[in-house]
């Protein structure tokens, strides 16, 4: 991938991630926030990637934290904003 | 690793996984489709982190072409171990934390995001694996890594401000301080583009780096430890907008397209959602972040003559609701400080078995953080379409007959409209006070978190119910079925 491929899609990447907030209602910012929180979690990727390709006592270390620190996102994440967006039912669904 | 070495399999698995976290997030947005929006994202996340186990290169590649395996397979277990060293305090922690205290687990959560990207960072510049290609790698990677751990620093302050186990030290000379540190740091980030020693991965090399991830997360730490806690969840959103932008650039470091696609998404989506949070809360984002106030520690000004207050008793005030056509309830904080939410769902349910129209008139301020007070309303069960924003519900507050104002005080304080000298003037407010009758459920007469009195507590057409929000919804509860 070069740099100008990657350019062009952290600029459509951007665009799309403004789209899909701009309409949002209020009652949903906190969920929202803490959805998005669990979206960075793919982070735990990258961590898994570099840990698998760490040399030498200093990188391994490093990188097993990376993954430990990825791993509490992504599950934190996911279990906090299901926990949240659970409870939101409509009058009909509450019945 | 480059794209081209990535298989067939593991390119279609990332780009359904992507696919799986933008439309998650975009159904995320809407309550009606919410609830399967995180299960769509959650989806996403599972397939693109077994593809990866699955695909490891130097593991799997190299147990088969070199035979060392047993290394490799070690390494393999040491991964599955992270995992389950990160993944079980994670679980464990946010299945157990009431929705109350929600805010500060978010914070945790996202610094460890940024904490993840970076130690990416940081292993492929050990390594020297960031400075092979073109300069553009270095500099993105040494940038995510100092945004990274910025965030982690600032987003474990956040986490410990809210939990109320930090408050906010100043000291002489903070600012100072910090543009000092600032500078150090950028100086050391320059100092880890451009390594001096010839071999990158030597060991001057390996300090710099460590020097400069150890001044970024403090330089987080001291930036962020002077913010009040009000005004923490404009920090939160920023940092995860940050650490979404982090993952964003590690991603491109290691040409990993879904990292890319869903870090920038999340850093667009998060600064988009910060600035509406600064502006539901009406403080402009510059001003969260520089001013050093948010324990709005402004003195009580209490100007004019002493009044008092009408009081009315929790029988009548039931009373009063149980007759008239149309209530709209002002929920704020206090609520959920007294736990009265259940309680106060199950009062509104018997109002609306006597046929009363009832609704809540959420502030976009009400709770810790903007739309947590919808989720604690939601906790109790109550239908997110009773659920109003303040631009759907402030003009309806003039034809109804009673406001029901619990735990709330600035939200509703119409000096907001009128006084200019007052730290809230110019703030939204809900019109509360022109309802025809406005009740008040409030523990005493004293001045509420700002500091502020609040004129409507003394309006001609207001009834204070004194007592605990909990107490006082009981008695009512108890009354209604009197009646």
């Amino acid at each position: 991938m070069t740099g100008f491929v990657a350019l062009y899609i952290f600029l459509i990447a951007a665009i799309v991630g403004y789209e899909v907030i701009s309409r949002v209602p209020v009652i949903l910012h906190t969920p929202l926030m803490s959805g998005s929180n669990f979206v960075h979690g793919i982070v735990l990727v990258g961590a898994m990637l570099a840990l698998a390709e760490a040399q030498g006592p200093l990188e391994v270390s490093v990188g097993f934290i990376g993954v430990v620190m990825a791993t509490g996102n992504v599950v934190g994440g996911y279990v906090s904003t299901e926990r949240m967006l659970e409870m939101f039912k409509s009058v009909k669904e509450s019945k | 690793m480059g794209a081209s070495s990535m298989s067939l399999t593991l390119q279609a698995s990332y780009f359904i996984a992507t696919a799986l976290l933008v439309l998650g997030l975009k159904r995320m947005s809407s309550p009606r489709t919410a609830r399967g929006g995180i299960l769509w994202a959650g989806v996403g996340m599972l397939l693109a982190s077994v593809v990866t186990i699955f695909y490891l290169p130097g593991v799997h590649a190299t147990a088969a072409t070199l035979g060392e395996e047993t290394a490799s397979w070690n390494r393999l277990a040491l991964i599955l171990l992270a995992i389950a060293v990160g993944a079980i305090p994670a679980w464990w922690s946010g299945r157990r934390v009431p929705i109350t205290e929600m805010p500060q687990m978010v914070a945790i959560y996202n610094g460890l995001g940024g904490g993840a990207a970076a130690a990416i960072a940081a292993v492929e510049l050990y390594s020297g694996r960031a400075y092979l290609g073109s300069m553009a790698f270095p500099i993105i990677a040494v940038t995510g890594a100092l945004i990274g751990a910025v965030g982690f620093g600032g987003s474990v302050v956040a986490f410990l401000k809210l939990q109320g186990w930090m408050g906010s030290p100043r000291f002489t000379g903070n600012q100072a301080l910090n543009a000092a540190l600032a500078i150090i740091v950028v100086a050391l980030t320059i100092g880890s583009i451009f390594p001096s020693s010839a071999s990158y991965a030597h060991l001057s090399a390996m300090m710099l780096v460590s020097v400069f991830l150890i001044a970024s997360l403090v330089l987080g730490i001291l930036i962020t430890m002077p913010i009040g806690g009000a005004d923490m969840p404009v920090i939160i959103s920023t940092y995860n907008a940050c650490i979404g932008l982090a993952v964003g650039f590690e991603g491109f470091v290691l040409q990993n397209p879904a990292m890319i696609i869903a870090g920038t998404l999340v850093g667009a989506a998060g600064s988009l959602l910060t600035l509406l949070m600064a502006k539901a809360m009406n403080r402009s984002f510059a001003n969260v972040w520089f001013s050093g106030f948010g324990d709005v520690a402004v003195a009580a000004t209490a100007h004019g003559p002493a009044r008092t207050m009408s009081s009315m008793d929790a029988r009548d005030a039931a009373a009063t609701m149980a007759y008239s056509e149309e209530v709209i309830v002002v929920p704020g904080y206090g609520l959920a400080v007294a736990q009265a939410q259940h309680k106060l769902w199950e009062f509104v349910q018997m109002l609306q078995k006597k046929g009363v129209n009832v609704r809540f008139a959420i502030h976009p301020v009400a709770g810790r953080m903007p739309g947590h007070m919808s989720v604690l309303l939601a906790e109790a069960g109550v239908p997110y379409d009773l659920i109003k924003d303040l631009d759907e519900i402030n003009s309806d507050f003039a034809t109804a007959d009673v406001a029901l104002v619990i735990g709330a005080n600035d939200v509703v304080n119409p000096a907001a409209r009128t006084d200019k000298s007052s730290p809230i003037y110019g703030m939204p407010i809900l019109n509360a006070d022109q309802a025809k009758q406005v009740l008040v459920i409030k523990r005493g007469s004293g001045v509420g978190f700002s500091g502020i009195q609040n004129e409507l507590f003394f309006g001609a057409n207001t009834r204070m119910v004194f007592g605990d929000a909990q107490d006082v919804i009981a008695k009512m509860i108890q009354s209604l079925k009197e009646l």
